[in-house]
């Protein structure tokens, strides 16, 4: 890189601002939800009010929710992004094919992607999961079996469901775009060898894949981690403990119990676990994207 | 940040531009829920803003949760967004004693304070002092269906026992043509399934802490509560029972679906509605049920406009919910949609009124229900909280909502009964200890 | 491309790609369905799947019922205002680091992203308590900035990616004739990189529109966007699908035709450095 020292001044000069207002809206809150974390601050309890210690940390990593949420986060995290990833190569290799229509078949698969959280959870809470009078409830009774309750049921894999249907668009479209610019000649070169399309795939595509794969990984994880509404608008986080994941936990302390100390503390906790898998997706991210 | 001032000055313009040239005129904002009678009010506020030319309503409508978290934060942090605020008598006395709420002793000369029913007023009241002015109120009874209590041989007498309730039940189910003999709440939160079952608890003379707040669900009165309804619910319930609120179980019941169904008594105008209802003509009401030990299973709720401390705009505010819950409304709901929709449950003096008895098949039984609910004293032994279907103190919408998670689980099947107690007591004491309630 | 593909082929393909399409796409043509419905045929069991009687009654209702223009042009204001002002930062900051890049720059830009990793919840009080000193409750100015912070390591990120794959030749090109340096980004950065701005800016008001958590809790009445307006459809008393529909079909449509119209412009952007 050719850069005078010019541009290099230059280039911090433009960095900064971004650098300075991002560094301010992290510090500020994080500031003060420390600062919380170590008080003994409910809104709704102006007595009850001083210096608590660890108590906040104390009562949050021992609350009887906190593993099960700890193990939900990931399990929803995961089982999102394995869903939205393998889905989208596969229906990104689809609509990489020749087929009528394709403008707005392409449209509708990535509609889902447009649609505010808590719409979408309030559809598919009632249209469709209600075991009364809900889509999937007919298509049960249609194929001969007794509709499934399935927030009460499947409370997680419901969610589940949701939000990949939320984010498979998105993982479709950068996949699909990936696709797009596998170079047509190294596939036919390979296809000439006599190469089918398993191995075509094995050999050839998924490596290309490999670094839209990490990005959609990167993104996705990122808002995944949070998920929120649509566990807010559809279970609550139950029956009993099974969709509460951190985010959910965190929610419940600051806005049923308003605990804004015991929040603070879930908050940092919650930073701190966010961090661990930054560090993980850090690793990720500079292996296949510096390459 | 120059650019937010612009923008909101912007939208100020805007805002002006919209209100036109009166800048003298006082800007209401009130936050309600989004409840029939809520939403009612909206339409016909004209009559309101004819007699208050200087004054101008806006509306914050939001789903009840919602509001509660929106509410709350604000006048907690004296965020002074409201002017006027929609709240439950669980919220009242919390508020009023910590000096959140202005005492409404100026609610207007005709206002006619005294003819509040007693138990509603007390439930607003601190130290003598009315804080908020009820807008509807309701306890809960049992809706049942007469064609089909008929069917099954039985008569439903006024003051059921929970055996009968059982007994109606197992015989009103009919499964293969989508019948379930009674829908109870299963969604888990402290105004839903928990309101239910706390003041079921009641009636098996159960309570939530003992005088020196003990947590009580390892006690026997809790496991014969829950086990109760657990069965009944296995035997009779609905599908998917445990993702049940207030909203859907008004819908199968009104959809046909429900022999009985025990809830708010405000529900009586909706399921004897024919244009919602399918089965209006055959809805018959009970008070809710007992174990003979002195207490029954109902509620009291009052939904209620209160003024938060420190506003402007304290006047307007008064001028506003003096008309909101006033004689004078009652009449104007009656004149333009009929008696049979006014608010209910919140005055003595409509329960006297001829047409509106006529008007209102469950009248009767929602005041007698109302009546029969004594928020001081909720339970067969001693407690050291009021609130009939609720604790009314700061900590327990938190751990109300997390003990209806371990019920709803309950009844979903994923845990036992006597583990669901087990939690609920372990979760209970931690919650008062870290409060400072349990020393 | 030479191979020819048989017509049997791009039959199975057609018809299968529709079918998926469908299926993914049937929650949102339900919704619309069902805004057309009575409410009592909303509930139907066998639900009817067209509107047994078709009706404009639900919007009608939501209209008397709420303000959805203002809602809507809240919505607007902020969603557009926040990703400009975003642009603005976002841009200067992309560029120094796709054709600067110092050892840091990675680091830097791995910072900004797990800024968005902090629960919204666990910080909602202390936001409130600084949104109201500063008088910024119920602003459009507030909503407009928190909406460009939270999305603001997005925009950086995706421009960044963008920008990496312009060949700095021509830039360096460009320089060595003499192009002094507002030129060369007027000029050259600029029309290469539109692409990459106007994804950007499409993709941020997408995430600014859905946003329901900030929006919801920092405004009361005259900031509230559309996230508000169907917050009060949510779960009423009595039946409540229909107008549910309607109050949702509202919310997401003119997203949702913003995204279908520039979904070429939207992806032609959005690689995030996935295509090399």
């Amino acid at each position: 890189m050719a850069a005078t020292v010019n541009t290099r001044k230059l280039a911090r000069t433009m960095l900064m601002p971004a650098v300075i207002i991002l560094f301010i809206w992290m510090i500020v809150p994080l500031l003060l939800t420390i600062w919380y974390s170590f008080q003994n601050y409910n809104l709704i309890n102006p007595v009850n009010a001083g210096f608590a210690g660890w108590s906040n940390y104390k009562y949050f990593l021992t609350d009887p929710a906190f593993f099960q949420a700890f193990a939900n986060t990931l399990i929803l995290t995961l089982s999102v992004l394995a869903i939205t990833v393998i889905g989208g190569i596969l229906l990104g290799l689809l609509l990489d094919q020749f087929i009528y229509g394709q403008g707005i078949v392409r449209i509708l698969v990535i509609s889902p992607f447009f649609i505010m959280p808590t719409v979408a959870a309030l559809v598919w809470k009632n249209m469709l999961m209600n075991p009364n009078y809900g889509i999937f409830a007919w298509i049960a009774t249609r194929l001969g079996f007794a509709p499934v309750a399935w927030l009460e049921t499947f409370p997680l894999l419901s969610i589940i469901l949701i939000v990949a249907w939320q984010w498979l668009p998105f993982a479709t479209l950068i996949l699909l775009t990936a696709l797009q610019s596998l170079d047509e000649e190294q596939k036919e070169a390979a296809g000439m060898d006599g190469a089918n399309f398993a191995s075509l795939f094995v050999y050839i595509t998924l490596p290309h894949l490999a670094r839209a794969i990490t990005v959609v990984i990167l993104i996705e994880t990122i808002f995944l981690l949070s998920v929120f509404a649509e566990i807010l608008v559809t279970t609550s986080g139950g029956p009993g403990y099974a969709s509460t994941n951190i985010a959910y936990l965190i929610y419940h302390q600051a806005l049923l119990d308003y605990d804004v100390g015991g929040a603070s503390a879930g908050g940092v906790v919650a930073v701190i676990l966010a961090n661990i898998v930054a560090i993980f997706l850090v690793r990720l991210v500079g292996k296949n994207l510096d390459a | 940040m120059k650019l937010n001032r612009h923008l909101a000055g912007f939208a100020s313009l805007v805002a002006i531009a919209a209100a036109g040239p009166a800048l003298a005129e006082t800007t209401l904002t009130i936050a309600t829920v989004n409840n029939g009678d809520m939403v009612r009010m909206q339409t016909m506020t004209d009559d309101f803003t004819k007699a208050n030319p200087d004054i101008k309503l806006q509306w914050v409508t939001l789903e009840e949760n919602q509001l509660r978290q929106k509410v709350t934060t604000d006048i907690a942090t004296k965020g002074g967004q409201y002017d006027v605020l929609t709240i439950g008598t669980y919220e009242v006395p919390i508020w009023s004693k910590n000096g959140w709420l202005v005492p409404l002793d100026n609610l207007g000369a005709d206002y006619d304070v005294d003819d509040l029913l007693p138990a509603i007023r007390s439930g607003l009241s601190t130290d003598g002092k009315l804080y908020a002015a009820p807008f509807y109120g309701e306890s809960s009874y049992v809706m049942y269906r007469k064609d089909l209590m008929e069917k099954a041989g039985l008569t439903m007498p006024d003051a059921p026992t929970w055996d009968f309730i059982r007994q109606a039940a197992d015989k009103m189910t009919d499964r293969a043509n989508g019948i379930n003999g009674v829908c109870l709440r299963g969604k888990a939160g402290w105004g839903e399934n928990m309101a239910f079952l706390t003041a079921m608890s009641n009636s098996f003379g159960a309570r939530w802490f003992d005088e020196k707040w003990q947590p009580q669900f390892d006690q026997p009165e809790w496991k014969n509560t829950l086990q109760f309804y657990v069965d009944l619910m296995k035997a009779d319930g609905p599908a998917g029972a445990s993702s049940n609120g207030f909203n859907e179980n008004l819908t199968l019941f009104q959809q046909g679906k429900c022999g009985m169904w025990i809830d708010a008594t405000v529900a009586g105008s909706f399921v004897t509605d024919p244009k919602a209802s399918t089965v209006a003509d055959k809805v018959g009401f009970a008070l809710a049920p007992d174990t003979g030990l002195g207490k029954r299973g109902n509620w009291l709720w009052a939904w209620s406009l209160a003024i938060p401390a420190g506003s402007a705009k304290v006047e307007a505010a008064e001028k506003f919910v003096g008309w909101a819950t006033s004689k004078h409304y009652t009449e104007l709901v009656a004149a333009k949609e009929g008696w049979a929709n006014v608010p209910p449950g919140t005055r003595t003096s409509l329960y006297k009124n001829a047409d509106y008895l006529k008007a209102a098949p469950f009248a009767q039984m929602t005041i007698d229900s109302i009546n029969s609910a004594d928020p001081t004293k909720p339970t067969v032994k001693p407690v050291p909280y009021t609130g009939v279907q609720f604790v009314a103190i700061p900590e327990f919408q938190g751990l109300g909502d997390t003990v209806g998670q371990i019920f709803s689980a309950a009844l979903a099947g994923q845990t036992s009964v006597d583990d669901a107690l087990k939690q609920a007591q372990d979760v209970s004491t931690r919650t008062m200890t870290k409060a400072g309630y349990i020393k | 491309m030479a191979r020819a593909i048989s017509p049997q082929k791009k039959w199975t393909f057609t018809i299968l790609a529709w079918i998926v399409a469908l299926i993914i796409f049937f929650p949102i043509l339900w919704t619309f369905l069902t805004a057309f419905k009575t409410e009592g045929d909303a509930i139907l069991f066998p639900p009817a799947f067209l509107p047994p009687h078709w009706t404009l009654e639900n919007f009608f209702e939501v209209q008397t019922r709420s303000n959805y223009f203002k809602h809507f042009f809240n919505s607007v204001v902020i969603s557009v205002g926040s990703t400009l002002i975003g642009l603005v930062i976002a841009v200067p900051a992309a560029w120094s680091m796709a054709f600067a890049p110092t050892k840091r720059t990675k680091d830097i830009l791995m910072w900004m992203l797990s800024t968005k990793m902090m629960p919204a919840v666990g910080v909602l009080v202390p936001i409130f308590l600084i949104f109201k000193n500063l008088g910024l409750l119920d602003t459009l100015g507030g909503l407009t900035g928190i909406l460009m912070l939270i999305n603001l390591p997005i925009m950086v990120w995706m421009l960044y990616t963008y920008f990496r794959e312009i060949p700095i030749d021509i830039l360096e090109a460009s320089r060595m004739d003499g192009a002094v340096l507002w030129k060369e980004i007027v000029y050259i950065l600029l029309p290469m990189a539109i692409p990459g701005i106007a994804s950007t800016l499409l993709l941020n008001v997408i995430l600014a529109w859905n946003e329901a958590f900030w929006t919801l809790n920092l405004s009361a009445a005259n900031a509230a966007p559309l996230t508000a307006f169907i917050a009060s459809y949510s779960s009423p008393e009595g039946l409540f699908w229909a107008k549910l529909s309607a109050a949702s079909t509202l919310a997401i449509a003119p997203i949702l035709i913003l995204g279908w119209f520039s979904q070429k412009q939207l992806v032609r952007g959005m690689t995030f450095g996935a295509v090399k």
